[in-house]
């Protein structure tokens, strides 16, 4: 038995190792579980490293243009003391500083305007495999970074928490094939998902086609995923045609598109609204009107009393009728006192008798006939019936010149002939 | 250049000597590989082709000659990989863990001191790595992912070409006996 375990000892060892790892592999999969002890390990292990290497590079990038500068500033002004060129070399070196630390500031300046908590951090270090879109950055658990925390920058999103150590966080990346979230559109408020592709470019997906989103249309964030708030930006389409069975439309994730290196992580995030598409006012040609029509037009379109615009619709006219009643009875709207003698709006107005007609109180039950006061409908102020069909008469069912024909009551007696 | 089948393959106890290294090297080199993988693709990105750790164990699985080490440095490096990915912890592991034999078990019959030796290496090293996690994607993890042939024989041909260079560097490191 020695013998035979010696002989095949390598291929033993082999398939024993492998082995131990298919279980490793097969516990996290079934269970969708991390073995957290072993990664823990190795990004503790790398990430310090790497936020050195990065320290140091910083630091050496900063000296050397620092160097070069001072070297310009040499040549340029030999004869200056050397206490001077040491003031100068201080002051650039504080500008160069101030340089850097720029794009912490305007990510310090979106932080302090935007309503939700967040946390800034540096990218440290790429997940390793050639396609994947996953990145290190330099805020772990110890600063309350979470696992599926959303990640931005001013421009837009970035990706979400993959998991969180102590010392340092892995994100997702938008492009990442694993990655999906909830996405609207500016102008139609489309609603679908944002997948990454493994490449520059992310795809919406569930949109139907029926839907209308149009190339270089903003999509935002919706919420609806519970991880980034809604109203943040996405990006902007940069293709969109119908697809089976939903549209296939193709977005630029703007929060990737110079790269990244500073980020936010959004430990609290608030819902925003997301901002109304305006359209830009282009000012509309207008042709002459023609010869010998704009007066009548104009005599139509000012036909309301006072040379006001005509009386367009059913309700303008019962307004106005009632407007009318209440100020023969000098009945003032919204001024009145309560509990005081309401105007009796049964009765007609008086520029009913200009037109000959008689003024007297409605009896029970009776309607108003006039077509001058209520556009020729049916049915008493209280009441408010639905209109009944009627035949109107022959004066207003005769347009006025230069009236459509599909407004007739613009032609109504009372409105033709203004009170003078 | 011709290379006889007698320079290729190893007959003699001398030929077949294992070489050895020191601890530290052991153990930063592959760390030094690792890191570099995860940092140098933020500011050069086609540098995420490169890889490192696989060059690094089939290295020292080739100079050490012997198939359990070199199993256990796949593992490791793999491992370690696995743990900076966003894939399951194995996937990595397994795929070097078998390099790492195969390597080792080559290494005791070729003369891996040749560079021309060593590019083929490199190259068949890199091809068969990408093979071996394709499958392992395909019918462990699901994943319905592309095998293309004729990129990863480019990326394994500047895989071999970077190798070559690195073997030689590392040769420095051996401790002399």
């Amino acid at each position: 038995m020695d013998t035979l375990l010696n002989r095949y000892r390598n291929i033993t060892v082999l398939l024993l190792v492998i082995f131990a790892q298919l279980i490793l592999l097969a516990y996290q999969v079934k269970n969708d579980k991390d073995v957290r002890l072993i990664r823990l390990a190795a990004v503790t292990a790398v990430t310090p490293l790497a936020r050195a290497i990065e320290t140091v590079r910083g630091g050496t990038d900063g000296f050397l243009q620092n160097y070069v500068l001072l070297r310009d500033a040499r040549s340029e002004n030999g004869h200056l003391r050397s206490e001077l060129g040491k003031l100068k070399l201080e002051n650039q070196f504080l500008r160069t500083e101030l340089g850097t630390a720029d794009r912490a500031k305007a990510l310090g300046a979106f932080e302090a305007r935007s309503p939700s908590k967040m946390i800034a951090a540096r990218v440290i270090a790429t997940a390793t495999g050639a396609s994947a879109s996953a990145v290190f950055v330099d805020r772990g658990s110890t600063s309350g970074v979470e696992k599926g925390m959303a990640v931005v920058t001013p421009d837009g999103i970035v990706g979400k928490v993959l998991a969180a150590y102590p010392t340092a966080s892995q994100v997702l990346l938008a492009t990442d094939p694993g990655f999906a979230a909830g996405v609207v559109s500016q102008k139609n408020h489309v609603h679908g998902i944002l997948k990454g592709q493994g490449h520059g470019n992310c795809h919406v997906d569930y949109v139907q086609n029926e839907e209308k989103v149009e190339t270089g249309e903003w999509f935002y964030t919706s919420g609806d995923d519970r991880i980034f708030p809604k109203g943040m930006q996405v990006g902007q389409v940069t293709a969109a045609r119908a697809g089976n069975p939903f549209q296939e439309i193709t977005v630029d994730p703007i929060g990737l598109a110079n790269g990244v290196e500073e980020v936010l992580i959004v430990l609290a995030g608030i819902h925003q609204e997301i901002p109304d598409f305006k359209t830009a006012a282009q000012p509309m040609y207008l042709a002459p009107a023609v010869p010998g029509t704009a007066k009548e037009a104009q005599a139509v379109s000012t036909s309301g009393p006072n040379g006001t615009p005509a009386l367009t619709t059913d309700a303008d006219k019962i307004t106005a009728r009632y407007r009318e009643v209440g100020e023969e009875q000098g009945h003032k709207f919204g001024e009145n006192p309560p509990g005081s003698r309401p105007a009796d709006f049964n009765l007609e107005p008086k520029m009913g008798e200009k037109d000959g007609a008689v003024v007297k109180p409605r009896a029970a039950g009776e309607t108003p006939v006039s077509g001058a006061a209520n556009g020729g409908r049916q049915g008493g102020p209280s009441t408010m019936k639905p209109p009944a069909p009627a035949s109107p008469s022959p004066a207003s069912t005769k347009p006025a010149p230069g009236v459509s024909p599909s407004h007739p009551k613009a032609a109504s007696p009372a409105q033709a002939n203004p009170p003078q | 250049m011709r290379y006889s089948d007698e320079h290729v393959l190893l007959h003699t106890q001398r030929d077949t000597r294992t070489s050895r290294f020191k601890g530290w090297v052991l153990v930063l080199v592959p760390l030094a590989a690792i890191l570099f993988q995860v940092y140098i693709p933020l500011f050069f990105q086609f540098l995420a082709y490169l890889e490192l750790p696989l060059i690094v164990t089939v290295y020292f699985a080739l100079m050490r000659r012997s198939p359990i080490g070199g199993l256990l440095v796949g593992a490791i490096v793999g491992l370690a990989q696995d743990s900076l990915s966003k894939n399951p912890l194995g996937m990595f592991g397994i795929t070097k863990t078998i390099i790492g034999y195969v390597a080792a078990s080559v290494g005791l019959r070729l003369d891996v001191d040749h560079p021309m030796i060593r590019l083929i290496l490199g190259l068949f090293f890199f091809v068969f790595h990408q093979f071996i996690f394709w499958v392992l994607s395909r019918v462990l993890l699901g994943q319905q992912m592309n095998f293309e042939t004729q990129r990863t024989l480019v990326l394994g041909l500047l895989n071999a070409i970077v190798a070559v260079s690195l073997f030689h560097f590392l040769d420095k490191l051996k401790q002399r006996t």
